[in-house]
Formats: C-alpha cells, sequence, structure tokens
C-alpha cells in the first residue's frame, strides 16, 4: 500500500498548525518562539558582547554562536540533559544557515548568542528552531541583511510532503521515508541549510527543493506577521 | 564639580534634540523586518540601518522606516546600545589602568577615560583616590573609532555619582524619556523633585531627599518607556504624576 493519506489528514503541501511570536523572554535582548503542531521551539538571542575566551574572536566581524537543545521532557521518552552528538551537529548547521543573514561587520571581537531551546519535539525540531531563531535575532536589533525562513520536506514512499511528523519520520513501507530538511532567505531566495536523511532520486529531490521553496515563502510571511503584530499590540 | 551641579540642559546636546523630534510619532511609520523593501526608486539615499539594492531601499533592522525628504533609515527599536561623539552616558568602572579607567558602557564595547580627561590634579600613583571599581560616573564620549571609545568627565555636571539609584531602559527609548528640547525629563525631575541623568546609553541616574521620590520618579520614566507609542506622552506623563500625589 503506497502513501496515498497523511497520517493527521493534511494535504501533502500542507504544514502543521504554526504559532509564531515574538518577545517572550524578558532577560533576553530578542525572542521568539515557532512551533509546528506539537514541535516547539523557543529561541533567546544575547548580544552582540564582548566574546570571551579572547582566541575565539574575529577582528574582522562578530561571530555568530549557536546552541541547540532539547529539553529532557521534549520527548516521550526523557532525553539526558545536555549536549550530545546530535544536537552539537544541529547547533552548527543552524549557524551556517543564520551566519550568511546576520551583518556584524561593525561589531569586530564581539559575539552574537544564540540559544534554541526545543520544548517539545515531533520531528522538524531544527527547522522550528531556525525560524524561531530568525524572529529571535531581528527582535534583538542585530543588523540582518534579510531573514530566512525554513522547513523538512519527507518523501514518504513515493509521496513528497510538506512538515514530516514524527509517524512519517518513522514510516517503514515501500521505500520508507526520507527527511529533507532545508532553509531559504527570504529576498535572494539562496538555500543555507540542507541535509538529507534516507533515500532519493535526484529530480525527486529538484522537485523537493522546489516544494521547500514554495512552503517557506507562507513560513516567512506567518513570521513577518508575527514580527509586524508585536510593536501594536503593546 | 559634582551632581549638585546638574540642572536642566545638560541633556540638550544638539543630537538628543535631533533624535528627540524623531522620536516622535512612532506609530505614523511602518514597522519593517530585515529584508523588506523600505521604498523603492533611484532618487531615495540609504540611511542609517539600509541599503541599496538596485532601486530598492532594503531595510538591514527590525524597526521603523523613517522617510524625511530623499533619506530613508531605520529607527530601530531594540538592540544595543553603539556610542557616538557627544553622548552623554553612564558607566561604571571596571578596572584601573596606568594612565585612566575602564568603564562598562552597557555597549559591546568598554570606554577608556584617560587621567588627563579629568579637570583637576589626580596623582597617578593613585588613580583609585578619584575613582575606584565599582563607581559610577556620568561622562560624555568623545572619540569613537570602531571599538575604541575614549571618555572626558571635563565639562559641567559630569563626574562621579554619588548617593541615589541606578535604573536601566532600553537606549533605543532615551529620546522619548528626554523628550523634545528635555520637556519629557523637565517634567519628571519638577513633579517628583529629583535629580535625574538620562544617559544616552540607557542607563538612568535618580536621586532625591527621599526614597519614595525616587522611585516616583523611576515609575514616570518607565510610564514613559511602556508607552513610548503614544502621542501627546507628555501630558499622559503630567497626569499620571499628579495622580500618584494624593
Amino acid at each position: 500500500m503506497s502513501y496515498t493519506k497523511r497520517v493527521d489528514g493534511r494535504k501533502f503541501d500542507e504544514f502543521r498548525e504554526v504559532k509564531a511570536e515574538v518577545g517572550l523572554i524578558k532577560n533576553a535582548d530578542g525572542s521568539a518562539l515557532f512551533s509546528f503542531g506539537d514541535t516547539v521551539a523557543l529561541a533567546a538571542v544575547y548580544g552582540p558582547k564582548q566574546l570571551h575566551p579572547q582566541h575565539l574572536q574575529n577582528p574582522q566581524k562578530g561571530v555568530l554562536r549557536c546552541i541547540y537543545d532539547m529539553l529532557s521532557f521534549s520527548v516521550p521518552e526523557r532525553k539526558k540533559p545536555g549536549p550530545s552528538r546530535r544536537s552539537l551537529e544541529i547547533s552548527k548547521v543552524t549557524e551556517w544557515a543564520l551566519s550568511s543573514i546576520v551583518d556584524l561587520e561593525n561589531f569586530p571581537n564581539t559575539v552574537v548568542d544564540v540559544f534554541i531551546t526545543i520544548l517539545s519535539a515531533n520531528a522538524s525540531t531544527r527547522v522550528a528552531g531556525i525560524n524561531a531563531a530568525a524572529m529571535a535575532l531581528a527582535d534583538a536589533g542585530v543588523p540582518m541583511k534579510e531573514m530566512v525562513s525554513s522547513v523538512s520536506i519527507g518523501k514518504i514512499d513515493k509521496q513528497l510532503v510538506v512538515d514530516v511528523c514524527k509517524e512519517e519520520e518513522d514510516y517503514e513501507e515501500g521505500e520508507g521515508a526520507t527527511d529533507i530538511p532545508m532553509a531559504f532567505l527570504s529576498r535572494s531566495g539562496d538555500l543555507t541549510l540542507l541535509q538529507l536523511d534516507g533515500e532519493i532520486r535526484p529530480e525527486e529531490l529538484k522537485k523537493a527543493i522546489k516544494l521547500g521553496k514554495e512552503s517557506c515563502k507562507k513560513i516567512f510571511e506567518l513570521q513577518k506577521k508575527a514580527l509586524k503584530e508585536k510593536k501594536l499590540e503593546k | 564639580m559634582m551632581p549638585k551641579e546638574i540642572k536642566e540642559g545638560k541633556e540638550e546636546s544638539v543630537e538628543t534634540k535631533k533624535e528627540a523630534e524623531t522620536g516622535k510619532s512612532e506609530e505614523k511609520r511602518k514597522l519593517v523586518i530585515p529584508g523588506e523593501v523600505v521604498v523603492s526608486g533611484d532618487e531615495y539615499l540609504p540611511g542609517e540601518g539600509t541599503r541599496k539594492d538596485g532601486k530598492d531601499i532594503v531595510a538591514g533592522k527590525y524597526g521603523l522606516a523613517d522617510i524625511s525628504g530623499r533619506l530613508a533609515r531605520i529607527i530601530p527599536l531594540s538592540g544595543s546600545y553603539f556610542p557616538r561623539y557627544g553622548n552623554t552616558i553612564i558607566g561604571k568602572v571596571t578596572d584601573i589602568t596606568f594612565n585612566g579607567w575602564l568603564i562598562d558602557i552597557e555597549s559591546p564595547y568598554s570606554a577608556f577615560l584617560s587621567v588627563v580627561e579629568v579637570p583637576r590634579f589626580i596623582n597617578k600613583d593613585n588613580l583609585s583616590d578619584f575613582l575606584s571599581i565599582g563607581d559610577v560616573i556620568a561622562c560624555k564620549v568623545v572619540n569613537v573609532k570602531r571599538k575604541n571609545v575614549d571618555l572626558t568627565i571635563h565639562a559641567k555636571g559630569l563626574g562621579k555619582l554619588e548617593g541615589g539609584m541606578i535604573m536601566k531602559i532600553n537606549s533605543n527609548k532615551v529620546p522619548r524619556v528626554i523628550g523634545k528640547e528635555g520637556s519629557m525629563i523637565k517634567l519628571i525631575k519638577q513633579e517628583t523633585g529629583t535629580e535625574v541623568i538620562v544617559g544616552q546609553n540607557g542607563l538612568v541616574w535618580i536621586k532625591a531627599d527621599s526614597i519614595e521620590n525616587e522611585l516616583k520618579a523611576k515609575e514616570a520614566i518607565l510610564f514613559v518607556v511602556s508607552r513610548s507609542y503614544i502621542e501627546g506622552l507628555t501630558e499622559k506623563v503630567k497626569e499620571f504624576l499628579e495622580a500618584g500625589k494624593i
């Protein structure tokens, strides 16, 4: 049996219900929450501030530092707290996805810290984290060239789907599941994150990227809306 | 040379005046996000916080878009303080070197106050006699070179701050707290009977005879900060202060 109907009844190009909010953490310079259904990511931004230890400083421009972490109660089976091989990898790719949008030329020897915390996980956590981080960076008043939006595209059996959930990620029938997180810039449309877990044919990957680009545009609109509404409601 | 002499007028540097005026009527301006086109057309010039991309002026920061004449710029709502020449700021002594003091000014970089900028004789062997670590000073920015910031206290009203309390506000809201030509801060000072110095870096020093008055001034300032987008705010603050009087 092929995958003709999604487990949660969504359309193939529909993502889960999105919640985007800005400015939740008072003590941070900027913060944002972004969720895809049960996947909830909270991002806090601090800086620019002096970077210590000194040997990590860059005298030409400021440094962006990302830390991604899942809370121990974010998954059904308790996760051991603290950094792991997986979270370090995600921290790094998030940093790469965001580093091309922040413009820290005027802040040499400083650091901008981004802390992404997954409050609740149901697949696609890294893309929710990137979306939250981009909004939090804007909220913190960090100079940025543009925004970044991110989405995961899946190939479940032979069907391309937008925003993979945990059940789809674990789908084993037919060709199985392939998870492709990707991130696009809002203005130039450049790709800043592309990972792939599973198997896919080259022509299908092209289609997946195209689908991802369209979905990112929709997500960008939601991010934009959340940022624009922040100051008006106060 | 101490804060006793601080009266009105010191916050009214040319720059603050300018900023206070532009800080007005925030709600009429459009809120833009990074990467958004502020205005399009060859006749416009990119100002602070924007860049030119083809015909478009693109926002490089989250804030309010301000277009005055041909110049488009972004008035930020958040973000750290960046020192500028002539700013009056409040800082805390963090270290003493052989010829001056390192001052934390709530900005990405710390600033330097040299001994020669002190308007009286200082024994170089004992700099801590004049200012020691942890002391708070009101000072002025005299030089900004990328990440080197130099300060002076060689002017009326500047120097070590003694007594009173320090509060921190968003440095982007400082123009509103000062008001047009210092009107807002003047009102708060009069109504609460306090001495107030508003640093451009977002640190505010308040001193009065009684702690009640200091707290009242603090609340008034927080009132201004939380309602910075309202027009005719000075009147509202007046009402707020008078209501608290009873």
